[in-house]
């Protein structure tokens, strides 16, 4: 489904290269996860997936169901199926919560020339989604992620994710500031949307959050690189020796 | 309060202003008469403004003191027009002059309403505030396009609110002869305890010099949404001046979108303790356009807020100015005084100009401004574009968003809501260009 093949990345604005030729496939149905220490460039693999501006793409690729995706705006690759849940998700002061989600799923239902959801739909469906995750109308309303705590936002993203029903969801460290009832919270959403067709990579600092979403292949990345490949005792290992162990192999 | 000497006018300034007396007919007889007699002689030596006047720097004054409008085309913004669905009281005017086949009856319970140009009774309340609360309005600054209008305006109504009338007083300004040069002045005088909407819109001509006074007396509140016209080439100079008493409410919303040139003056005077003004502004211009809020505050009473909220949407070279200035006298202790002007500019060739200014001479007040000129979000644009969203229209969600804190002045949510559609129709039109 997703497919990286030596991905090399740098700063537009300076010569820092971050990516240093980053392997990776992500199979249909199959959770991913990267772990690694912080500034190894989790996030940054993230961003350049989603197409977000001040990166540089200097050596490989990256596909999606065989479609070069580097090479389209950020909202042609949300069409195309890929998500990305912020590590830092961002403020928006004057924009309404359900407004943006429906102008979203809309662009993105014309982008691929389907019919626009009704608005009783979408209604029944945001309700219906926003009570699993816990999150009350009052929150629907509210500008987006403006006041909202950290789990909250958190739960916001996953809210998202679930009505854009993306094909590739990359979770950027979901987890960090969230305490367990909110892990466990969001570890449901992303369960309930795991399914033969969908592939999530889910990066994370800690093991805690792969005990709820349990991953089917542990990637670890150490500076710009992914280290190491493995199953979900990988993820242990790390939690109980650290990065230390990895960053040799580098 | 300022100890400046008044300076001799320029004899530019008076040049022009007689080219233009020249060109215009100061209407005779009727109540009015002394008060424009008053207004010409101030007008003659006062002269109009020119280019190098301090109060002009950021705004040319030419078009609007020429003793001839420029041409101006009509446009047809292809949309009901603004307010189509509120029910309102409809006075309209084309290109300047009242049309009573289009208006409505003019009664209304609450209300006494006459047209300037029909009003001849020798004793009239209006006597008292025509002409008045503009030539209280010169000092410390010369308005003198306000003094002219005084002086020669051809029409206008005198609004008497006595009670709280059951719908707004909706002011429809049509445009249709390509030259037309409109000079309006209305009065509205709130009494004690009532209450008043007043709607504007519409281009009302190629050039438009209004002038608007407002008395609100003690406990009364007016309330006015302004929809300026969309016409691309039309002028406008409008100046408004307040004064309140204890206890009102002025609330004033401006909406401008299109027009080359708009210098839109509000002067107010807050008299009476507890007065509370709002002034906003919410402007999009997209390339020929000029908008000028030049705004000047007054506390003279205790406990009195005042608020200034102007926001500007900028693209194409389009130029946004504001001048704000909150005056606090002695004794006015108590002033909370609120100000903020802020552009978003929507690429490099736009430019905003602002000159926020406090003058305090008591000591137990709370006055804040600020002035900011950004451009959009890029983490925001990013955000909404990550989701789906195109980039235009994720652009038309953060300038709505950045709009939203001047429309959320507006009291009323419906026509909160019609002024959203408003900008939300103006921005995604724009955008499928
Ligand atoms: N926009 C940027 N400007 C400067 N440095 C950056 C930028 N983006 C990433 N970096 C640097 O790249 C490295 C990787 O960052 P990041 O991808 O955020 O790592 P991680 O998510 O694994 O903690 C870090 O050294 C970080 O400082
Ligand atoms: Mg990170």
């Amino acid at each position: 489904m997703l497919e990286i093949k030596n991905l090399h990345v740098k700063l537009e604005e300076e010569d820092k290269a971050i990516l240093k030729g980053v392997d990776l496939t992500v199979e249909a149905g199959k959770v991913h996860a990267i772990m690694g220490p912080n500034g190894s460039g989790k996030s940054t693999l993230s961003y350049v997936l989603s197409g977000r501006d001040g990166y540089e793409v200097t050596d490989g690729s990256a596909t999606l169901e065989g479609e070069d995706v580097l090479g389209l705006e950020p909202e042609e690759r949300a069409a195309a199926g890929l998500f990305l849940a912020f590590q830092y998700p961002v403020e928006i002061p004057g924009v309404g919560n359900m407004t943006f989600l429906r102008s979203a799923v809309n662009a993105q239902r014309k982008a691929r020339g389907q019919e626009e959801m009704s608005s009783s739909d979408f209604l029944k469906e945001i309700r219906a989604k926003a009570k699993d995750l816990q999150i009350g109308q009052e929150m629907l309303k509210r500008p987006v992620n403006v006041g909202f705590s950290g789990g909250e936002k958190k739960r916001n993203e996953i809210l998202q994710m679930a009505m854009l029903e993306p094909r590739l969801c990359i979770l950027d460290e979901t987890d960090s500031g969230l305490d367990v009832d909110a892990m466990k919270l969001v570890a449901e959403g992303v369960n309930a949307l795991r399914s033969p067709d969908r592939g999530f990579l889910v990066i994370t600092h800690y093991q805690r959050l792969l005990d709820h979403i349990v991953p089917d292949v542990v990637h670890i990345m150490s500076n710009g690189r992914i280290v190491k490949t493995g199953g979900p005792e990988l993820a242990r290992e790390v939690e109980a020796n650290g990065y230390a162990d990895f960053k040799e192999t580098v | 309060m300022a100890l400046l000497k008044p300076k001799a006018p320029e004899p530019r300034a008076l040049e022009i202003a007689e080219a233009r007396i020249d060109a215009l007919t100061l209407p005779e007889g009727g109540w009015a008469e002394p008060a424009r007699r008053d207004a010409l002689a101030r007008l003659r030596a006062d002269g109009l403004p020119i280019r190098r006047d301090e109060y002009w720097k950021y705004t040319k004054p030419d078009t609007l003191t020429a003793p001839e409008a420029p041409e101006a085309a009509t446009f047809d913004a292809g949309e009901p027009p603004v307010f189509d669905a509120f029910d309102r009281l409809k006075i309209v005017f084309v290109d300047g002059v009242f049309d009573a086949e289009a208006s409505d009856d003019l009664a209304l319970e609450g209300v006494e309403i006459e047209r300037l140009a029909d009003s001849r009774a020798d004793i009239h309340w209006a006597k008292d505030v025509y002409g008045q609360l503009e030539a209280r309005g010169q000092s410390p600054v010369k308005r003198p396009l306000a003094t002219l209008n005084t002086a020669f305006a051809s029409d206008g109504i005198l609004v008497r609110v006595t009670g709280k009338p059951s719908k707004p007083l909706s002011l429809i300004y049509h445009h249709e002869a390509t030259r037309s040069d409109a000079i309006l002045h209305h009065v509205v005088k709130v009494e004690e305890g009532a209450e008043v909407t007043l709607l504007e819109s519409g281009p009302a001509a190629a050039r438009f010099n209004k002038c608007m006074e407002v008395e609100v007396a003690d406990t009364g509140t007016f309330r006015h949404i302004r929809a300026q016209g969309r016409d691309h080439e039309r002028r406008a100079v409008t100046h408004i001046f307040g004064r309140l008493g204890r206890e009102s409410v002025f609330q004033s919303f401006t909406l401008t979108a299109n027009g080359v040139l708009t210098r839109n003056e509000v002067v107010l005077e807050l008299t009476g303790d507890n007065a509370i003004a709002h002034v906003a502004g919410a402007c999009m211009g997209d390339g020929d356009f000029h908008h000028d809020d030049t705004v000047f505050i007054t506390h003279d009473a205790v406990n009195c807020e005042s608020r200034q909220v102007f926001k500007k949407v900028l693209r194409n070279g389009a130029v946004g100015v504001f001048q704000g200035k909150i005056l606090v006298e002695p004794g006015a202790q108590k002033t909370d005084g609120y100000q903020i002007s802020q552009s978003l500019l929507l690429d490099d060739d736009s430019t905003f100009q602002a000159k926020p200014e406090l003058e305090i001479y008591a000591d137990d007040v709370a006055c804040s401004h600020g002035s900011t000129s950004g451009a959009i979000d890029e983490e925001a644009l990013f955000y909404l574009r990550s989701r789906g969203i195109g980039e235009a229209e994720a652009t038309n969600y953060l300038t709505l968003a950045f709009l939203a804190e001047a429309v959320q002045e507006i009291a009323d949510e419906d026509l909160q809501a019609e002024i959203v559609e408003r900008i939300s129709a103006w921005l995604f039109r724009r955008q499928a260009r």
